[in-house]
């Protein structure tokens, strides 16, 4: 089990944004979150990539090497009465409020991408793949100003893990030119490059097909069965193209007003009754499909 | 031809309306004495001149002339095309800076020594502003505490001129990192009153805390000294001055060529680095900053440290350049540091092109020597650069000289 969110629970004021949503994302799977709009995804995501602090439950990622690491603390939680009496936690839950926050979900192997596109605009293609590897990248001043051996070594790693990014998706050729100036296809392919440069174990896209026309998307739905298929990267997707997700998903979650309301493979969910009153109100024929 | 005919005649018919009662009109005495032929005289002008305007815009020419004026209005920032052929400019440049003493009056390298000084506050700047995009309205609080620290650092702590260079940088950049600390969490325009309040803080400060800074008397500075030889006609306590232990003959120039010698290598050094920091990691991480700070945390830069330490950067080159300011003027007072300062730093920023470092230099260069040069015209030094202003943001948005990104060569590729 890769990630697992236990009764997730977030409030806006009085609006219960997510209502103790419960799920799981397989080792090298593709899960899928869907739902209708304003069901409560991309409040699921933001809480999972760290941009939200969930109002309560758990989020577990598994971190290889690391255990077991709780998301929730790394973002730095409230302190709590007991927390006075054990010094130990004191201090562990001050670090975290000083230095935690979404920054370290994304070093601790979660890197997402963003529903409308959040690229460097002003920035080359490939400088934006090289600030996304801030662990590869030498971060010393001094050996940046005098170029040492091991400074320029680092940067060419660097130039070469982005550039076999760019290749994955065929964006090479755009390298050298400002993210900006990129059609919006290549965009939304650079950005999702950008976030597999941090090496992350879990990668997150919302709605990566949005905006994109049949063929792209066509594309997209090989990069990212390929990127299961041969670089392990477990993906968790929010997605509105219902072909698309039917056609790559292992797991669907479904989301409604904050619920989950089912899981299941694509097969199952297409046969759910409450998925499809959830999409459509309540169904007066059977026949009707996702 | 006729459409143009009658465009002019409306307008001089309005300026004949304006003017009838501006210039027609004038009181003598107790009287008015109406002089009809003025505005007619005016509006017959604005009628000549219209016409001719339009006809020129309506020409190929013109249209051709207004295309090329007001068309190139594009995001303005450019790729370098691996091509780098400046290397002969920029040895000749410093070969031209290093030469500058053998045939410039001393006057006009004290003019040469502050221009240096507001590179060197503009590249600080530059840090804050054009790279990692901090609106920064009190960059002067960095400068005062700069020059301050060497004036003060003598005065408690007995520190030398050499000694001042790192303690007033080093003690810039620990209240650069003061103060980033709490106004991290702001942008843009709340950031910039922030920043204008702790500008006038320090100012304030320095003025009324008489019994350690000297308040508004401001503080005697030591001069500069040649690895402990002193540049005045007679050493003190018995020591050998400079010209005595070279054998040559004393001149109050001295001191002023070695000033601007040494502020030269800083200057070159700091802008060496600030080259070098835009290929670096943390560079690149100020411009992702600038760019997009939710994006940055999605990829794990930490923001708050990242923006810290281009906060305390920038104050550093500027706390350097408040030092050598107190070396070249021998005193400071806080009427040097006010929020003019800032503007004119911020306006330098501005105009040489946020995040261009060549473009920065040159606009500080030009905006201290060229008031130098109109001394006669000073009273219409800041009437200039208002106009300046506005028409760079109609022409040149991005400054005179557009921000490049470097180019990465591509493996396999051309």
């Amino acid at each position: 089990m890769l990630l697992s969110a236990q009764d997730l629970t977030m409030r806006f004021g009085g609006v219960l944004a997510l209502n103790q949503v419960s799920f799981e994302v397989e080792q090298g799977s593709i899960t899928a979150l869907i739902g209708p709009n304003g069901a409560g995804k991309t409040t699921a995501f933001n809480c999972i990539t760290g941009f939200y602090r969930a109002s309560s439950g758990r989020l577990i990622l598994d971190g290889g090497e690391e255990g077991a690491i709780d998301l929730l603390e790394i973002l730095g939680e409230r302190f709590k009465a007991e927390d006075f009496i054990h010094p130990a936690a004191f201090f562990k839950r001050l670090y975290y409020k000083m230095f935690g926050g979404a920054h370290r979900v994304a070093r601790s192997g979660v890197a997402r991408t963003f529903q409308n596109v959040r690229l460097f605009k002003e920035m080359t293609a490939m400088e934006n793949l090289l600030v996304a590897q801030r662990h590869r990248v030498n971060h010393n001043l001094l050996a940046g100003f005098f170029k040492t051996a091991a400074f320029l070594k680092s940067e060419e790693a660097a130039v070469a893990e982005a550039c076999k990014w760019l290749e994955f998706f065929e964006i090479l050729e755009d390298a050298n030119r400002l993210a900006g100036e990129l059609p919006y296809g290549n965009q939304r392919r650079l950005e999702i490059a950008r976030a597999l440069c941090t090496e992350p174990r879990l990668i997150c896209l919302d709605e990566p097909a949005a905006g994109l026309n049949p063929q792209e998307t066509a594309r997209l739905n090989a990069h990212i069965r390929k990127l299961r298929d041969q670089f392990q990267v477990t993906v968790l997707l929010i997605e509105h193209d219902m072909g698309l997700v039917m056609d790559i998903s292992d797991h669907v979650v479904v989301l409604d007003h904050g619920e989950v309301i089912a899981t299941g493979s694509p097969a199952e969910i297409q046969d759910n009754q409450k998925v499809l009153e959830a999409y459509l109100g309540v169904a007066e024929e059977g026949e009707m499909r996702l | 031809m006729k459409s143009a005919l009658k465009e002019s005649g409306m307008t001089a018919l309005i300026a004949f309306l304006l003017f009838g009662p501006l210039s027609g009109l004038v009181l003598s005495g107790y009287g008015i004495e109406v002089h009809g032929f003025r505005p007619l005289l005016m509006a017959g002008l604005v009628f000549v001149g219209h016409l001719c305007f339009t006809l020129f815009a309506r020409s190929s020419l013109g249209r051709e002339w207004s295309a090329s004026v007001f068309g190139r209005r594009d995001g303005g920032v450019t790729v370098a095309r691996g091509e780098r052929g400046h290397r002969l400019l920029i040895a000749g440049v410093m070969l031209l800076a290093f030469s500058l003493p053998l045939f410039l009056s001393k006057y006009w390298i004290s003019v040469a020594i502050l221009a240096l000084i507001y590179v060197l506050l503009a590249l600080g700047l530059n840090i804050v502003v054009g790279l990692a995009g901090m609106l920064d309205l009190g960059f002067v609080a960095f400068y005062a505490v700069g020059a301050y620290g060497y004036a003060l650092g003598f005065e408690y702590l007995g520190l030398g001129f050499w000694a001042a260079i790192p303690f007033g940088a080093l003690l810039a950049a620990l209240f650069g990192a003061v103060l980033g600390f709490p106004v991290l969490r702001m942008h843009g325009d709340y950031l910039a009153i922030v920043t204008l309040g702790f500008g006038e803080i320090i100012r304030l400060v320095l003025n009324n805390w008489g019994s350690f800074t000297g308040g508004p008397n401001g503080v005697r500075v030591p001069a500069a000294t040649f690895f402990g030889l002193e540049f005045s006609r007679r050493a003190k306590q018995g020591g050998e001055p400079f010209h005595q232990f070279f054998n040559i003959t004393y001149s109050s120039a001295h001191k002023t060529i070695f000033l601007y010698g040494v502020l030269l290598v800083v200057v070159l050094l700091i802008t060496f680095f600030v080259v070098r920091l835009r290929r670096m990691p943390l560079g690149r991480a100020w411009e992702a900053l600038r760019e997009d700070e939710i994006a940055c945390r999605s990829l794990g830069i930490n923001h708050v440290t990242t923006k810290l330490s281009a906060f305390s950067m920038g104050a550093m080159v500027g706390g350097v350049g408040g030092v050598f300011f107190a070396a070249s003027q021998g005193f400071v007072n806080p009427s040097s540091f006010t929020f003019f300062e800032s503007a004119l730093i911020l306006a330098v920023v501005v105009l040489g092109g946020m995040g261009s470092t060549v473009g920065v230099i040159v606009a500080a260069i030009v905006l201290t020597v060229l008031p130098e040069i109109l001394r006669d015209l000073a009273s219409y030094r800041v009437l200039a650069f208002g106009l300046a202003m506005v028409l760079m943001m109609i022409w040149r948005p991005r400054g005179l000289i557009r921000p490049q990104r470097p180019f990465f060569p591509i493996k396999g590729s051309s």
